[in-house]
């Protein structure tokens, strides 16, 4: 916009290179931005040859400059832990918390200091008002029963040295009720841990061991604790719930933690949560590292780089991230990485100084890691319980172990348990080296593998050429549709300028205006079409089809009646004005608004943005009325149908998820109830996604379909 | 100053040879002599570590009645120092690691003066005008860091310590009080520390202070406090008090946790001298008038030991009785006490502490003293807690606001001191709050909000008197006092205060800035609760200076945790960006404003009208008669045309041209 409004004060600054640039931009924005949609899907493909190797940046870390003091007297110790809490679970008879007293027990025994904390399971609900502000503890305790609650067991040591102003967190998840025996394994894992950490002189932070009570999921737990950790509640039932439910008091001990409450210990600087899974694998332990949370924030690369260094350079484990297993099948990706191999293998034959050709396997490999990595991002649901510790800025990631231990082989199981506990030592001796907190690592960042990754700066480039195009095409349609006014030609031809000229100038440069209104209207509504789901889901016995029905139809009503109580602007305007402008005005405004819409989630989820970008930017410089291409009957025009319409199909939301979600785990089974269920994730872990689906990708749909549709 | 020497000499040897021949003059004398004293207190500590606490105490006359300027005992440097700056009182202590208030106790002499917040406390009572305290104090804080190889200096800046009114001190007027949290201790501070007493470590109890094993330990204190009435402000005169208190607590060396989780209590580890320090006493320090070491059994290990003791009448008849333990079936001690000391305290009815007294003065190289205790069957007991268990804590994330909470938790233990006012209606548990905040961390008084038993409380009701002075920003810290009064029957309370965090200047952050910014330790005091240990001895004449210092009457005092606030920190490498773009607007600027004063407005017009007639664009002509109808000159279409700009479109080119050709061939000739 801001290029068309210097184009008209020309006379001035004609000569300015500038403007002149602006110009030139404009005057070619088709093919530039035909040359920056394919530049910027490229790159997105080109991405994992430009992935740097990981390193660790905070020299203070030092990870594995000391040698592991985990011994085989420690892996015994958990050992007896492992075989009292699966031992506990034979038994038929075990109250409730027996397995928190165990561990209590196990806890006090090695001289930290125990303590219970209470919470109640509270059901995801969605509260429009209070979408970015974190859930008030105060509303939520509306009906507790004295049956249902989780009980965490938190034991902290106390640095002997140390003067108790940071912490480093370790969180172990685990059923209650049944415990299995992955479940035992992460428990004995952190408790050899712990019990090191008991004796050792080196310590500088307090060690928080958080057994995690995961009845009710990992992440309530987590998140529970960490909501009576920084937000407690000191009237009301906060305090007096552990007092209300009783249940408790039986030995003296026990009963002195709970009376003390709830134990803290200094800002947390970094946090581990160690889960081990019995996916029996076939040759070697891996370890799969989850690290994403809310809103695709990250933890500090620094976290995942001594992790990854550790447990390749001194555990030997075989380091894992997610990826999209469907690409790795993939024929056209397997083809590019081969060509793209070649290509490096000929630059490299031309300077043996280029190298920037990778291994076609890696390759795609590589582009599955990254898909996965931004689809995760761009979800904005935490992958894990280390999520609830994101949004109290602590860095933090889960690691999942997974061991091809099988129950009876005691000798295998003491060396996955010294191993996974080296692991954790090494770790938290690294994080406890740490004077500051993480810091001088990387935040913004995508990985295309465990120790390679993508800065902000690299992954910035494909979404800044995608959205390029973007202002380029609004600002042409907008010259455009000026210049192709008649009353404009007229004007020309016959130079006396009178004064009713120059006002109908006026008025046709504030013609945009009409279409500004459309698009805000629009954009309105999908405000209001965020809200819905509120409301249906007060809707009694309803099945996510049904919902999902029901919004879109009230959707639909919602349209209509703005656009009848607002005196319907699609037609309002036409009647005055040239239906060849109007389009292309519309047009413009909408890309324009898609062009905002798009920058700012970038800022607040850049990967939502990017895949945001990927649907909607060709959709929205392709949207042409099909009046006028049907009219002209060409084999061009004709193309231009056909992608209009395979776009606008693909540029609907739920069509555009279904689509997705069949491509890459097969077409059997799909029904619209998924997109609701999706849809209902995502907004139950208030994400910023949901904000932009509503907010500007269905408004840019429905203003696209709408200029598709126009007409003229 | 030749002869004042020889004069002290002269006086010295009488003064000697009086003390040798006649016992009257001796008495005299000892009135008006420098005195040195050291003692080491033991203690077992519930949690299986030992407390160990050395009280050296150094006294001097009153310059009146002293030699002038000459000691002979005591500390020259401290004299000097206390008479330059007119210090009445002061005290300085460097910490490591955290005092254990639940299981180390808080309701002892030792804890509530001994257990101190990490790092360096300060405070000093000056004996000055008030407007020269602060030139004292600071003067007192350069010399104390250079004599104690700290950095003590960085107390002098007004934003780091605090005068207040009443909430930490009982005497007023002239305090000053400062802490550095971050501070390091170490045996460089320690060694001068020890050069102030007469005989260092070389001999006596000093000599057990083995580095590697007393920074081993799990808690390190030194401590020295001064006093001195040598301003004649108050009227009685002793002279300088000097005071330095080591307390560490240690556990024995070789002790491996027990591995038999079984048993639900375990043995406490036994323990000796030379197994918690690695050395031996090997006689006294010739210097001191007394060298003591005292073993001292709490009141809750003496009830149980008294427990064990029934328990085993039928086995062992022969019960001591109220002399003390003896004989106790408990432990087993490898020397012989010398002495016993029962406490007296009419409050605990039920049993008192036990002090063991073991003069140093006969045992020697040859024959080393190392005090052993054995236990022979397990023990659990608790230390006596204060009223109140306090911890302090931040609430809220991010880089904008938080809160400060005190949150109060009644240990249930002191019923029985409140048993005797519980008669009255309106029971009180006062609770005095002194803390001090930085200023970038801006705290809002007026957010002040009292819970009491998990309900919302009028702060009237509670807060009984308060004071509070709000930070300046970069002058001075901000200080909040209160005095609170709970009902005695208060389970848990808690304090909320929300703060704001501020902005500072680049230069004015500390190394390592993205660890966070300390808030010093807040101060609890609770002033109806008095701390004295008042033993039976059977001679008070030669009464022992620590004793006397635990009878003293002093409150229960605690200290809360020191809290680490995260600032928003710049990226520090940002002064190279700044510098950058700072270069680029530099550049953009000049650039245009050169480009504006050589540029002839009338000559350029004139070529652009050309120029734009001579192209006979539709759009630059509209344009340019836009422009003349604007400045209301008559539109004059255009004429002479320009014959250079495909002249300079070519020769362009060809410059592009040449350095394209130029790069290409060093390109080639440089591989």
């Amino acid at each position: 916009m801001g290029d068309s409004e210097s184009e008209s004060e020309a006379p001035k600054v004609k000569l300015r290179p500038i403007v002149r640039l602006g110009m030139f931009l404009i005057s070619h924005s088709h093919l530039l931005s035909v040359v920056c949609c394919t530049a910027g899907v490229l790159t997105l493909l080109l991405l994992p040859l430009l992935a740097k190797n990981t390193y660790i940046s905070e020299n203070a870390l030092m990870p594995g400059s000391a040698n592991p003091m985990l011994s085989s007297q420690e892996v015994s110790e958990a050992n007896g832990l492992v075989k009292d809490l699966t031992n506990l679970d034979l038994k038929p008879m075990a109250s409730g918390i027996e397995s928190q007293r165990l561990i209590a027990q196990y806890m006090s025994n090695l001289g930290a200091e125990v303590s219970f904390q209470k919470f109640y399971p509270q059901s995801n609900q969605f509260h429009p008002l209070h979408f970015f502000s974190s859930p008030d503890s105060a509303t939520i305790r509306e009906n507790i029963s004295c049956s249902s609650f989780g009980l965490n067991t938190v034991g902290i040591i106390r640095a002997p040295r140390g003067d108790g102003k940071e912490a480093i967190v370790l969180v172990t998840p685990y059923n209650s009720e049944k415990i299995g025996l992955g479940e035992a394994l992460s428990l004995g894992i952190a408790y050899s841990v712990f019990s090191l950490l008991t004796r050792v002189t080196w310590l500088a932070k307090d060690i928080i061991w958080v057994v995690a009570d995961s009845k009710y999921g990992e992440y309530a737990a987590v998140d529970a604790w960490l909501r009576d950790y920084y937000i407690p509640v000191f009237s009301g039932l906060g305090t007096q719930y552990a007092e209300m439910c009783h249940g408790l008091e039986e030995n003296t001990i026990t009963e002195r933690n709970m009376r003390d409450g709830f134990k803290r210990a200094g800002t947390m600087a970094a946090a581990l949560v160690i889960k081990v899974v019995d996916r029996s694998e076939q040759f070697e332990d891996s370890l799969s590292i989850y690290a994403e949370a809310s809103n695709g924030q990250m933890p500090n690369l620094d976290l995942i780089n001594i992790v990854n260094y550790l447990a390749v350079h001194r555990q030997g484990l075989r380091i894992k991230v997610e990826k999209m297993w469907s690409l790795l099948n993939c024929k056209w990706l397997m083809i590019l990485g081969e060509i793209l191999e070649s290509l490096g293998h000929l630059a490299k034959s031309l300077n043996p100084q280029w190298k920037f050709g990778i291994p076609a396997a890696d390759y795609v490999e590589g582009t599955a890691t990254l898909a996965s990595s931004l689809y995760y991002q761009a979800l904005g649901i935490p992958t894990g319980p280390h999520g609830a510790f994101r949004d109290y800025q602590v860095d933090a990631i889960t690691l999942e172990i997974s061991s091809r231990v099988s129950s009876n082989n005691k000798g295998r199981q003491n060396d996955f348990l010294l191993r996974g506990g080296r692991l954790i030592e090494g770790v938290i001796r690294s994080v406890n080296n740490l004077l500051e907190k993480f810091h001088q690592s990387f935040f913004l960042y995508l990985l295309t593998s465990p120790s390679k990754f993508l800065s902000v700066g690299v992954y910035m480039i494909a979404f800044a050429l995608l959205v390029a195009s973007l202002p380029m095409v609004a600002a042409s349609l907008y010259a455009h549709a000026n210049n192709l006014d008649p009353s404009f030609e007229k004007n020309k031809s016959n130079h006396p300028a009178s004064a009713a000229n120059e006002l109908g100038i006026t008025l046709r440069s504030w013609k945009w205006l009409y279409a500004a209104k459309k698009v805000l209207v629009v954009h309105l509504w999908g405000a209001v079409v965020l809200l819905l789901p509120y409301f249906i889901c007060q809707i009694p016995n309803c099945t996510p089809t049904t919902s999902f029905v029901v919004w879109v139809l009230l959707s639909i009503f919602s349209l209509l009646i703005l656009f009848w109580i607002l005196g319907s602007p699609f037609y309002y305007v036409n009647a005055s004005q040239p239906q060849q402008r109007e389009w292309a005005l519309l047009k413009s405004v909408t890309i324009s608004a898609a062009f905002i819409g798009l920058c700012l989630m970038s800022v607040i989820n850049f990967a939502t943005a990017e895949i945001g970008a990927l649907l909607m930017v060709p959709m929205c410089l392709m949207a042409h009325p099909l009046k006028l291409d049907v009219k002209s009957r060409k084999l061009r025009k004709f193309s231009r149908v056909a992608c209009n319409l395979a776009l606008g199909f693909i540029g609907f939301p739920p069509t555009a998820f279904l689509v997705f979600k069949g491509v890459f785990e097969g077409f059997d089974g799909i029904s619209v109830s998924d997109f609701w269920n999706w849809l209902e994730s995502i907004w139950a872990w208030s994400s910023a996604t949901y904000l932009y689906i509503g907010m500007i990708h269905l408004p840019c749909w429905i203003l696209c379909i709408h200029v598709i549709l126009h007409p003229c | 100053m030749a002869h004042l020497p020889r004069r002290t000499h002269s006086i010295l040897l009488i003064l000697s040879i009086q003390i040798c021949f006649s016992t009257i003059f001796a008495v005299f004398g000892s009135v008006f002599q420098e005195e040195f004293s050291e003692e080491l207190l033991l203690k077992p500590l519930p949690d299986r570590k030992v407390l160990a606490h050395f009280h050296f105490e150094t006294t001097a006359p009153p310059l009146s009645t002293s030699h002038g300027r000459h000691h002979h005992l005591f500390p020259k440097a401290i004299a000097q120092l206390v008479r330059k700056f007119h210090v009445k009182e002061m005290e300085l202590s460097f910490t490591q690691g955290r005092w254990n208030y639940d299981r180390w106790g808080g309701f002892d002499p030792i804890s509530s003066s001994n257990a101190k917040p990490p790092g360096v406390e300060l405070w000093a009572v000056f004996d000055v005008p008030k407007d020269q305290v602060d030139a004292s104090w600071k003067n007192l804080t350069h010399t104390l860091s250079g004599l104690f190889c700290a950095s003590i200096n960085f107390l002098e800046s007004s934003t780091t310590y605090s005068a207040h009114e009443w909430g930490f001190h009982p005497s007023s007027g002239g305090l000053r009080y400062g802490t550095l949290p971050r501070e390091a201790v170490c045996t460089e501070n320690l060694t001068p520390w020890l050069k102030l007493l007469p005989c260092r470590d070389k001999a006596g109890l000093s000599a057990l202070l083995d580095r590697p094993s007393i920074y081993r330990g799990f808690y390190h204190s030194q401590r020295l406090h001064l006093t001195s009435s040598e301003f004649h402000s108050s009227g009685v005169e002793s002279g300088i008090v000097l005071e330095q208190a080591l307390t560490v607590v240690l556990q024995h060396n070789s002790h491996k946790m027990s591995k038999t989780f079984s048993s639900e209590t375990k043995l406490q580890p036994s323990w000796s001298l030379s197994s918690i320090f690695g050395r031996k006493v090997t006689g006294r320090c010739v210097l001191a008038k007394t060298s003591n070491v005292y073993l001292q059994l709490e009141r809750g290990l003496v009830t149980e030991l008294e427990n064990l003791q029934k328990d085993n009448m039928i086995t062992g008849p022969d019960h001591v009785g109220s002399g003390g333990l003896k004989d106790n079936p408990g432990f087993e001690l490898s020397v012989r006490p010398e002495k016993i000391f029962n406490e007296v305290n009419s409050l605990h009815r039920k049993s008192s502490s036990v002090l063991y007294e073991y003069s140093i003065e006969r045992y020697s190289v040859f024959e080393p003293f190392d005090l052993g205790l054995t236990w022979k069957f397990p023990v659990v007991w608790s230390c006596p807690q204060a009223p109140l268990h306090s911890s302090r804590f931040l609430m809220g994330s991010g880089n904008q606001r938080g809160t400060i909470a005190i949150s109060f938790i009644s240990t249930g233990l002191e019923e029985g001191f409140l048993s005797a006012n519980i008669g009255e209606e309106s029971c009180k548990l006062q609770a005095d709050i002194f803390q001090v905040v930085p200023w970038y961390i801006k705290v809002y008084y007026h957010t002040l909000r009292v819970f009491v038993d998990g309900q919302p409380e009028a702060i009237t009701n509670v807060v009984e008197k308060m004071h509070v002075s709000p930070s300046e920003d970069k002058v001075s810290p901000g200080v909040m006092e209160l005095v609170l009064k709970f009902p005695c029957a208060v389970k848990s309370a808690a304090l909320t205060l929300e703060f704001d965090k501020g902005f500072l200047h680049i230069d004015e952050y500390p190394p390592d800035a993205n660890q966070g910014f300390d808030i010093p330790s807040a101060v609890i005091i609770f002033p109806n609760f008095q701390t004295s240990m008042h033993y039976l001895e059977d001679n008070s004449s030669n009464k022992s200076p620590m004793l006397s210092k635990f009878q003293e009457k002093s409150p229960v005092l605690s200290y809360t945790e020191v809290l680490l606030v995260p600032l928003t920190t710049p990226d520090f490498s940002m002064p190279y960006n700044v510098i950058t773009i700072t270069c680029t607007v530099f550049a953009l600027y000049f650039g245009s404003l050169l480009n504006v004063l050589r540029r002839r407005v009338g000559e350029e017009e004139r070529i652009l009208k050309n120029s734009a007639s001579k192209k006979a664009g539709r759009l630059p002509q509209l344009l340019s008669r836009l422009s003349a109808k604007l400045r209301g000159k008559e539109w004059e279409p255009p004429q002479s045309p320009s014959t250079s700009s495909s002249f300079i479109s070519s020769k362009l080119i060809l410059k592009v041209l040449i350095v394209a050709g130029v790069a290409v061939f060093w390109q080639y000739y440089s591989e």
